[in-house]
C-alpha cells in the first residue's frame, strides 16, 4: 500500500534529457500522423498521435477561459415547460448530452461526455447554493471505454503536478512558456527540458502544442516507476458448475463451444495462460501440462481444508497446451451427463481458485446454477415464494464471499460471476464476490438450452463479447478534482483502498462508475473547476498505461445557471444508484420516497425562483423537462418497483445492474426507445452510414395508446430488442419483413429477421444493424405478438400507462403538483 | 466496600480511554494512507466486543451498588454500544467494514463517535476518582 503512494508521488526528476537523434528518429518512425485517422472500434492499441490546428493554449487562461455567455444557449435550457399540458416532451430522436457553457475552445477540447459526465454541467459556487437547487453533484465515468480515436503517447517523462500529481492536461496554464499552472491546486511548476521539444512539428518552445496538452483523452506508456511488479501476463480461469442441475439446464455445451471458437482471440501475448475447475460435491481439477496425450482429472474431495493436487500444470501456457485445451473442451459437455450429484460446493472451489491464481493474478470466471449448498460459504433459501412482493434479503446474508473478494482484490484477481439458475440462488450474497473484485455480473433467469432458446442465444453473444472484449489487469483509479471539491462516495464494482484510491482487479470496457461530490469550500475565486480521472493498468500485452480523462466546467453563482446546465439522464443515474445503497441499507420504501422528493424539491426549488408563475400548473425548466418522466420509469423498474411480484433474484440483479452500467446503457434500461416500424419506406429522415441509407423513425412515448393494431413497434431496452406487431398489422410487412404470408403463421419464438430483397426489409434490417452496431453487447431480438408469454415483459416496459400498482405518468404528475402546493 | 467499587471502575475507565485513543490513533492512521482498510478494520473489529462488555460491566457495578446519577449517565452510551453491535447488517465484516468505511463518510463519523467516546470517559474518570477519594476518606 505504502509503496503505491511512493510511486504516485514520486517527484518529477528536474534533471534534463536531452533526446539523441537516434531516439528522435525512433519515435518519427513510430508511425505520427497528422490528420486523424478512423480505427474500427475493436482496434484499440492505435499508436496513432491525432492532432489539430488549435490556437495555443497560451490564451486559454482560466481568468479569460471560462464564462464566455453564449446567449443561444442558456435561454433555451431554462425555457419553462408546463408538464401537465405539454403531453409531447419526448424528442425526435435520442436525448443529446448538455455542452457546457464554455467558449468554443475549451469546448472543442472537453472531454467526450460517453467517457466522463457531470450531472450539473454549470458547478454551482457554494455548498449553500448546491443545498437551494435540491439536485445531486456528481460524476459519471465510463473510463475504459472502447474508443475508436485515442493519442498514445511514449514520452520519457510524463509531466506532473508536484504536489496533487495531475497530469498536465489542455486546461493548464503556461506562465512565458517554462511554466505551468496546475488547474486542480494552482501550483506553479517547471516545465521539464524534454517537454519544450514537440517531435511533431519539431518545433522547439511550444509546449501548449504536445499532444498531451491538446487532448483531454490520451493514454500514457508508464515506466517502471509505475510498476510494483513486472506486469502480470493475462490468466483466465474457469471454474464451472457440473451438478446435475447443471447437466439439465445444458450449458456446458453452449461455454464449451463459445471457448473454442474464441480460443485464439482471448486477449493476450505468448506468455497467456489459462485453467478450468470443475466442482460439484467435489472439486475437480485438470492437469493440462504440455506433453501428456489427454488431460488428466485430479478430484480433490476433502472440501473443509481444500488444498491444490499439484504445485503447476493446472494453469498452462496457452500456446503450448493448446491441443490438450481443445480436447478438454470437447470433452467436457459429455463427461457428466449420467451425473447423480445435486450438491454444489461452491465456496470450496472458489477458495482453490483463490489459491490457484495468488502468485499471478488475472480472471476468475465463475458459471454457477444453483445455491451452493456443501463446504464453506453455503447459502439458504430466504426467499419465500408466497411473499414475492416483500423487499427485504435485499443484502448478503454472510460476509463469506466480500472476504473471498477482498482476499482475491488483494492478489489483482477479479472474479466474474455467470449466474444461470432456475430458482432462488441468492444472488445477494453471490453478488459479493464480484462487486469488490472488480468483476461483472450476468444473470440467465430460467435457463436451459432447449426450452428457454433466448436465454441461450444470449449466454451465446455475452460470451463471445466477454472473452473478446479488451481487458486491463492490476488497475488502479484516481479521481482528483480542483481545489475546494471532494468526493464523498462511490458507486461501482472495485474497492476503496484508500480516500480517493480505487483498487480495481481487471477493468473492462463495459463498466461504468458514479461518484458524488460535495463542496468543502466555496469556489468564488475560481470560474472553471475541473475533474480528472487517472487509470493505471495493465494491458493483455504486458505494458503498462495509464488512461487519463480530463473534463471541465464553469462555475456558476446563481440558482436559474444552475438549472439551466442540469443534465437530466446523469441526475437520474445518480439518484439510481443513490437509491440501490438506500435499499440495501434502510429499505425499498425509503429509497422510494426518496426519489419522489428529489423531483419534488427539485421543481419545488425551481418554481420558487421563476416567480411569475401560476401555483396550479406544474412548470420544469426544459433542460429537466424529462425528470418526472424518468423518475417514474425508475420507480416501475424490476429493481424498485412494489405491488407487482417480483423475484428476488431478479430484483438483486437489477440493482447491481444499476450500480454497474454506464450511462448509455442504463438510460436504455430505464426508458426504452419505442419506434414504428411498419412505415420505414416512407421515412423522411434517414442518415447514411457505409452506403447504406439508414431510417430514422421519430421516438415514441412508451404508453399503449401509441400501439396501434395496425402496425409494428420496435422496442429498444438495450439488451433485449421487442419487436411487436399489431392484429391487423399489414400482411405485405409481415411477408417482406418477416417472411411469413400472415400473422396467424409467424411462429411464437421468433428470433431472427429472414434477408429479403424487399425494400422494406432492407430497410428494417439497416435500422435494426444501426441500432445493434452502436452497442458493444450483441441484443437479442424477439418477436411478440399477442400470445406470447414475453408479452408481459414488453408491456412492463410502457411505463407512462397505469398498472394496478402504479400511477399512469399524468397521475405522477398530479401527485408531483398536489406535493409541492401542500 | 464503597471504595473497592470505584477503584475497580477507576481502572476500567483507564482502559477504556486507552481504548478509544487507540480507535482515535487506528482511524487517523487510515484517514492519512499509513495502513490499509483491511487492517485498520480488523486491528479495530477486535477490540469493539471488549469495549462493550467493559462498559456494559461498569454499568452494572454502578447499578448494584446503587449509585443512580452514574448509572443513569453510563446508561445511553451503553446501550448504544451495545445496539451498533447487535445492528450490523449480515453481510458486513463486522462494526468496521473494509469495504464500506470510505463511503458516505463512514470514516469521520466513526472518528467523531470516538471523540466524543473519550471525552465522555474523561469525565466519568474524573467522577470515580473525585468519588473514590471521598469513599475512602469516609472510610
Amino acid at each position: 500500500m505504502k509503496k503505491h503512494k511512493e510511486i504516485f508521488d514520486q517527484r518529477v526528476t528536474e534533471h534534463c534529457h536531452r533526446l539523441s537523434s537516434q531516439a528522435l528518429n525512433d519515435l518519427m518512425s513510430k508511425g505520427l500522423e497528422y490528420q486523424t485517422a478512423r480505427v474500427p472500434s475493436k482496434l484499440t492499441y492505435s499508436p496513432l498521435l491525432c492532432f489539430s490546428q488549435y490556437p495555443g493554449v497560451n490564451q486559454l487562461s482560466s481568468s479569460l477561459g471560462g464564462l464566455n455567455l453564449q446567449h443561444s444557449q442558456q435561454p433555451e435550457s431554462l425555457r419553462p415547460v408546463n408538464l401537465t399540458h405539454d403531453r409531447n416532451i419526448l424528442p425526435v430522436s435520442s436525448v443529446p448530452a448538455p455542452v457546457p457553457n464554455l467558449n468554443s475552445d475549451l469546448r472543442k477540447l472537453n472531454c467526450s461526455p460517453d467517457s466522463f459526465r457531470c450531472t450539473l454541467t454549470n458547478i454551482p459556487q457554494t455548498q449553500a447554493l448546491l443545498n437551494k437547487a435540491k439536485l445531486p453533484l456528481g460524476l459519471l465515468l465510463h473510463p475504459f471505454r472502447d474508443l475508436t480515436q485515442l493519442p498514445v503517447i511514449t514520452s520519457s517523462t510524463i509531466v506532473r503536478c508536484r504536489s496533487c500529481r495531475t497530469y498536465i492536461n489542455p486546461f493548464v496554464s503556461f506562465i512565458d512558456q517554462r511554466r505551468w499552472k496546475c488547474n486542480l491546486c494552482y501550483r506553479v511548476n517547471d516545465v521539464p527540458e524534454e517537454f519544450m521539444y514537440n517531435p511533431l512539428t519539431r518545433s522547439y518552445g511550444e509546449p501548449h502544442k504536445r499532444p498531451e496538452v491538446q487532448n483531454s483523452t490520451v493514454e500514457f506508456i508508464a515506466s517502471s516507476d509505475y510498476m510494483l511488479r513486472p506486469p502480470q501476463p493475462a490468466v483466465y480461469l474457469f471454474v464451472l458448475d457440473v451438478s446435475h442441475n447443471a447437466v439439465e439446464a445444458g450449458y456446458l455445451t453452449i461455454v464449451c463451444q463459445s471457448l473454442l471458437e474464441n480460443l485464439d482471440k482471448l486477449p493476450g501475448d505468448s506468455r497467456t495462460r489459462i485453467g478450468f475447475i470443475t466442482f460439484d460435491s467435489t472439486v475437480q481439477f485438470y492437469n493440462l501440462q504440455e506433453g501428456l496425450s489427454q488431460p488428466q482429472m485430479l478430484i480433490v474431495s476433502d472440501i473443509d481444508d481444500i488444498f491444490l493436487p499439484t504445485p503447476d500444470s493446472l494453469l498452462v501456457n496457452l500456446h503450448e497446451s493448446k491441443e490438450l485445451i481443445k480436447d478438454l473442451l470437447n470433452a467436457l459437455p459429455n463427461m457428466f451427463t449420467n451425473t447423480r450429484e445435486t450438491h454444489s460446493a461452491l465456496g470450496p472451489a472458489l477458495q482453490a481458485a483463490f489459491k490457484l491464481m495468488s502468485p499471478t493474478g488475472g480472471r476468475i470466471s465463475v458459471f454457477q446454477t444453483q445455491l451452493p449448498s456443501l463446504g464453506a460459504g453455503l447459502l439458504h433459501s430466504r426467499e419465500d415464494p408466497n411473499q414475492r412482493s416483500s423487499t427485504k434479503h435485499l443484502g448478503p446474508a454472510t460476509d463469506f464471499y466480500k472476504k473471498l473478494a477482498l482476499d482475491c482484490s488483494g492478489q489483482q484477481t477479479a472474479v466474474d460471476l455467470f449466474l444461470l439458475s432456475s430458482q432462488y440462488s441468492d444472488l445477494a450474497s453471490l453478488a459479493c464476490m464480484s462487486k469488490y473484485s472488480a468483476g461483472c455480473i450476468y444473470y440467465y433467469p430460467s435457463f436451459h438450452r432447449s426450452h428457454n432458446p433466448a436465454q441461450a442465444e444470449k449466454l451465446q453473444k455475452d460470451l463471445k463479447r466477454y472473452l473478446t472484449r479488451k481487458i486491463g489487469f492490476e488497475a488502479v483509479m484516481r479521481i482528483r478534482c480542483t481545489k475546494g471539491l471532494s468526493i464523498h462516495t462511490f458507486h461501482g464494482n472495485f474497492f476503496v483502498r484508500s480516500t480517493d484510491l480505487l483498487s480495481l482487479a481487471n477493468v473492462n470496457p463495459d463498466a461504468g462508475f458514479a461518484v458524488q461530490m460535495s463542496i468543502e469550500e466555496s469556489l468564488t475565486d475560481t470560474s472553471l473547476v475541473c475533474f480528472q480521472t487517472a487509470l493505471l493498468y495493465t494491458s493483455s500485452k504486458g505494458e503498462r498505461r495509464i488512461r487519463v480523462h480530463t473534463l471541465c466546467l464553469p462555475v456558476v453563482s446563481s440558482l436559474s445557471d444552475v438549472y439551466a446546465g442540469a443534465d437530466v439522464q446523469a441526475v437520474v443515474c445518480l439518484l439510481a444508484n443513490m437509491a440501490v445503497d438506500r435499499s440495501v441499507s434502510s429499505s425499498l420504501a425509503d429509497a422510494r420516497d426518496a426519489l419522489v422528493n428529489a423531483v419534488v424539491d427539485s421543481l419545488a426549488a425551481y418554481m420558487s425562483t421563476a416567480s411569475n408563475l401560476q401555483q396550479s400548473m406544474l412548470i420544469a425548466p426544459n433542460s429537466l423537462k424529462l425528470f418526472p418522466l424518468y423518475i417514474l420509469a425508475l420507480l416501475k423498474q424490476k429493481a424498485f418497483r412494489t405491488g407487482t411480484s417480483t423475484r428476488l433474484d431478479d430484483r438483486v440483479y437489477a440493482m447491481c445492474q444499476m450500480k454497474s452500467q454506464p450511462l448509455v446503457h442504463l438510460m436504455k434500461m430505464i426508458h426504452p426507445n419505442l419506434y414504428r416500424i411498419d412505415k420505414l419506406t416512407d421515412e423522411v429522415i434517414t442518415i447514411h452510414v457505409n452506403d447504406r441509407v439508414v431510417p430514422q423513425p421519430p421516438l415514441q412515448k412508451l404508453t399503449a395508446e401509441k400501439l396501434t393494431r395496425e402496425g409494428a413497434f420496435l422496442m429498444d431496452c438495450g439488451s433485449i430488442f421487442y419487436l411487436w406487431i399489431g392484429k391487423n398489422c399489414d400482411n405485405n410487412f409481415i411477408k417482406d419483413v418477416l417472411g411469413y404470408p400472415n400473422y396467424a403463421s409467424v411462429p411464437q419464438k421468433m428470433t431472427q429477421l429472414p434477408e429479403v430483397d424487399a425494400p422494406s426489409s432492407e430497410r428494417t434490417r439497416s435500422f435494426i444493424s444501426w441500432l445493434r452496431d452502436s452497442r458493444p453487447l450483441s441484443p437479442v431480438l424477439q418477436v411478440i405478438k399477442d400470445e406470447n408469454p414475453a408479452k408481459t415483459d414488453f408491456f412492463q416496459h410502457l411505463i407512462e400507462d397505469r398498472t394496478e400498482a402504479a400511477f399512469s405518468y399524468y397521475e405522477f404528475l398530479l401527485n408531483i403538483q398536489q406535493q409541492i402546493c401542500k | 466496600m464503597e471504595s473497592v467499587v470505584f477503584i475497580f471502575s477507576l481502572i476500567d475507565c483507564c482502559a477504556l480511554i486507552f481504548l478509544s485513543v487507540y480507535f482515535i490513533i487506528t482511524l487517523s492512521d487510515l484517514e492519512c494512507d499509513y495502513i490499509n482498510a483491511r487492517s485498520c478494520c480488523s486491528k479495530l473489529n477486535k477490540w469493539v466486543v471488549p469495549e462493550v462488555i467493559g462498559h456494559a460491566v461498569v454499568t452494572v457495578l454502578m447499578l448494584i451498588s446503587l449509585h443512580w446519577f452514574i448509572f443513569l449517565l453510563n446508561l445511553p452510551v451503553a446501550t448504544w454500544n451495545i445496539y451498533r453491535y447487535i445492528m450490523v447488517p449480515s453481510g458486513n465484516m463486522g462494526v468496521f467494514d473494509p469495504t464500506e468505511i470510505h463511503n458516505r463518510g463512514q470514516l469521520k463519523s466513526h472518528m467523531k463517535e470516538a471523540m466524543i467516546k473519550l471525552g465522555f470517559h474523561l469525565l466519568c474518570f474524573f467522577m470515580y476518582l473525585y468519588s473514590m477519594i471521598l469513599a475512602l476518606i469516609n472510610d
